[in-house]
């Protein structure tokens, strides 16, 4: 392991939604290795989801370091925050993660709209992108024909996240970011969705950051981190984790 | 990228945003409509006097003068001498005159007395001329030309009798019956009052009057009778043309200090000026009322896209996690406004036009309004250009709204 590069490394990390609100993450050192499997436990509202969007660069923390890939977001600007994002994060909710009003292949294709990177990668087999998320939905049991170019309002919630799982995977991120992506799921399809997204991943050599309050998940990960014993927010237990706009 | 997903969007609320773009081009038709109308009735009245320097008539206002003689509306002015207007007719800088003679009627059409001159120098529509569609022009003192709605709407044909009233009124009490005079010919359609016009000789005019007062008046009947062949007594207004446009007020000032009598000569465009001073205030308000139909127009655009952006939040968090930045959440919403608006602005130029064309014939022959079914116009550019504008503007406001909310939601929007 000690040879593996690090993908993320927090140090210090302190969050609050406003300089007088109570902090809500507060993490003193996190490490996670390039193909790592984790799994990041929780309650809801723990702070979980927060700690995601500083991963992604969609927040910004108050103080400490947060390096993804080498790079250390939180000096970037936002404009380049989003393209660091695009670029080499993949993400996958909990559910409504499609975009409603495109197709199932439009919506997979989606992300190579935003990045040129993972657009020239996901067309790197000379393909070009639509034929490679093509051969990923074929992967996920997806490719029916007739499929492919129906509205996603039409699909099971299974397929959606399905669906889900082929868009964060077009164009190789480096990082895939889970957040509570089976709980919609009944057990048998929570296994087989676990057994493929650790497939593709192992396969394009990417880290994996799985969260979830189903602790019962956790065996079939290299590593699990209970979010509550890393995070230790001085301010309130019951911290709001979303700001009304 | 980010319009292709705006336009998918729009068609993923096909309902909301077909009555959207419909309330948006309904407003658009009306504000053109109105705009297209004002023009075209400026227009029309303009090409009824086309190729007239001066108009002349006894002392009275010149938008009273210019209506009565030129539009047949409201009533004639008094009377002005035949040797009054000899004497203008007679001036070296004048190249035509058309006399013309009006009060009485026919079942509502006004009786105009002239001369041939009018056949040979009225214009209308800037420089066309009056074309017989039937029969031939008057000559004797019987003869009768009748315009295309006279003949049309009382179904008269060359050779038929017909008999005028004293008084413009539809209802007369005193008949001609005495003297009746003879269709001639037919005008063809000149979308002018020309059409509702019927047109007999000064001479056949004096006959039928000089007939009335014979009946009343012995003496009148002697005289009458005597100057039966002589020229006729006066006229109602006449129509100059002059010899060369620069001499068009020297001319007016000349008419306007004639000795003989008191006289009044307006030039047609400066008195038509006066006439859209005055019915400017109420195109004022009719366009006031269009544009704020379009303001209402626009409203509802604002109110379907605020409605629908709450639901969208959610969408605006997945595509900010695709590497959306806010920026293009904003010109995404954006869009969206710029496309109902756009689309509302064409559908109101189709309708606009496909009821140009539909229309054309029954405004011409109602209210006499020639429409050209042309290309808009600067000023019709300058309206759509405005509308566009606007909804920009307005579109500016949900787009804010939800460049806000993609901030302060990022990805965790839970529902």
């Amino acid at each position: 392991m000690s040879v593996a590069a690090p993908v993320i490394e927090l140090s210090n990390v302190r969050f609050s939604w406003t300089a007088a609100s109570p902090v809500v993450i507060d993490i003193e050192s996190l490490r996670i290795d390039e193909a790592e499997r984790v799994f990041l436990r929780g309650p809801s509202g723990s702070g979980k989801s927060t700690l995601l969007s500083l991963l992604a660069g969609v927040m910004v923390p108050r103080t400490g370091g947060i390096r993804v890939l080498g790079q250390d977001i939180g000096r970037m600007g936002g404009a380049a925050r989003d393209r660091f994002r695009a670029d080499h994060i993949g993400f996958i909710f909990q559910m409504f993660n499609l975009i409603p009003y495109l197709s199932v292949l439009e919506n997979v294709c989606l992300p190579c709209g935003f990045s040129a990177t993972r657009g020239a990668r996901a067309s790197g087999g000379g393909t070009g992108i639509e034929a490679e998320a093509i051969r990923l939905l074929e992967h996920l049991d997806m490719a029916d024909a007739a499929l492919l170019r129906r509205s996603v309002n039409a699909l099971s919630v299974g397929q959606q996240q399905r669906v889900a799982a082929a868009r964060a995977l077009i164009g190789r991120p480096e990082l895939v970011i889970a957040d509570e992506p089976t709980s919609s799921l009944d057990e048998d399809r929570r296994a087989a969705f676990l057994d493929l997204l650790f497939r593709e991943c192992e396969q394009r050599h990417a880290t994996l950051i799985f969260v979830s309050h189903d602790a019962s998940l956790g065996s079939r990960f290299d590593r699990v981190i209970p979010f509550g014993e890393i995070n230790r927010p001085s301010g309130a237990v019951n911290a709001p984790d979303r700001r009304k706009p | 990228m980010i319009a292709g997903l705006a336009v998918k969007s729009l068609r993923n609320r096909k309902f909301t945003a077909a009555l959207t773009t419909l309330s948006i081009a309904l407003s658009v038709l009306l504000l053109l409509g109105v705009e297209r109308i004002r023009h075209e009735s400026r227009e029309s009245f303009t090409a009824t006097i086309s190729g007239t320097d001066l108009v002349v008539g006894a002392r009275t206002s010149p938008v009273n003068l210019l209506l009565s003689a030129v539009f047949h509306i409201g009533n004639a002015t008094n009377n002005i001498e035949w040797k009054s207007y000899r004497a203008i007719a007679d001036r070296p800088d004048v190249a035509w005159t058309i006399p013309l003679s009006l009060g009485d009627s026919h079942r509502g059409y006004r009786v105009l007395g002239t001369t041939p001159a009018y056949f040979e120098h009225l214009r209308f529509a800037r420089d066309r001329t009056l074309v017989l569609e039937q029969g031939r022009p008057f000559d004797g003192e019987q003869d009768a030309v009748l315009g295309a709605d006279v003949a049309q709407s009382l179904k008269y044909r060359v050779g038929d009798s017909i008999v005028i009233a004293h008084g413009a009124g539809d209802v007369s009490f005193t008949l001609h019956d005495e003297h009746p005079f003879r269709v001639t010919g037919i005008l063809a359609r000149t979308g002018t009052p020309v059409d509702r016009t019927v047109h007999v000789t000064l001479a056949g005019l004096d006959a039928v009057h000089k007939e009335v007062e014979s009946g009343e008046d012995p003496l009148a009947a002697i005289i009458g009778t005597r100057q039966r062949t002589d020229a006729p007594r006066a006229v109602t207004a006449f129509l100059v043309g002059l010899k060369s446009r620069g001499a068009a007020l020297s001319a007016q000032r000349a008419v306007n200090e004639y000795e003989g009598e008191p006289l009044t000569a307006v030039l047609p465009g400066v008195a038509l000026q006066e006439v859209w001073e005055i019915t400017g205030a109420v195109e004022k308000s009719l366009f006031a009322v269009s544009a704020l139909v379009v303001v209402v127009g626009l409203s509802g655009m604002l109110v379907s896209l605020l409605t629908s952006l709450g639901e969208r939040r959610r969408e605006m968090a997945v595509l900010r996690s695709l590497g959306a930045r806010p920026v293009q959440i904003f010109s995404l919403i954006l869009g969206e406004a710029a496309s109902l608006t756009a689309m509302g602005i064409m559908l109101g130029a189709i309708a606009l036009y496909a009821g140009l064309l539909a229309g054309r014939s029954w405004l011409e022959s109602r209210l006499g309004l020639y429409v050209a079914v042309s290309w808009p116009s600067a000023a019709e550019w300058e309206l759509v250009a405005l509308v566009a504008a606007a909804g920009l503007l307005i579109g500016l406001i949900p787009a804010w709204r939800s460049y806000r909310y993609s901030l302060a939601d990022g990805m965790i929007v839970r529902f």
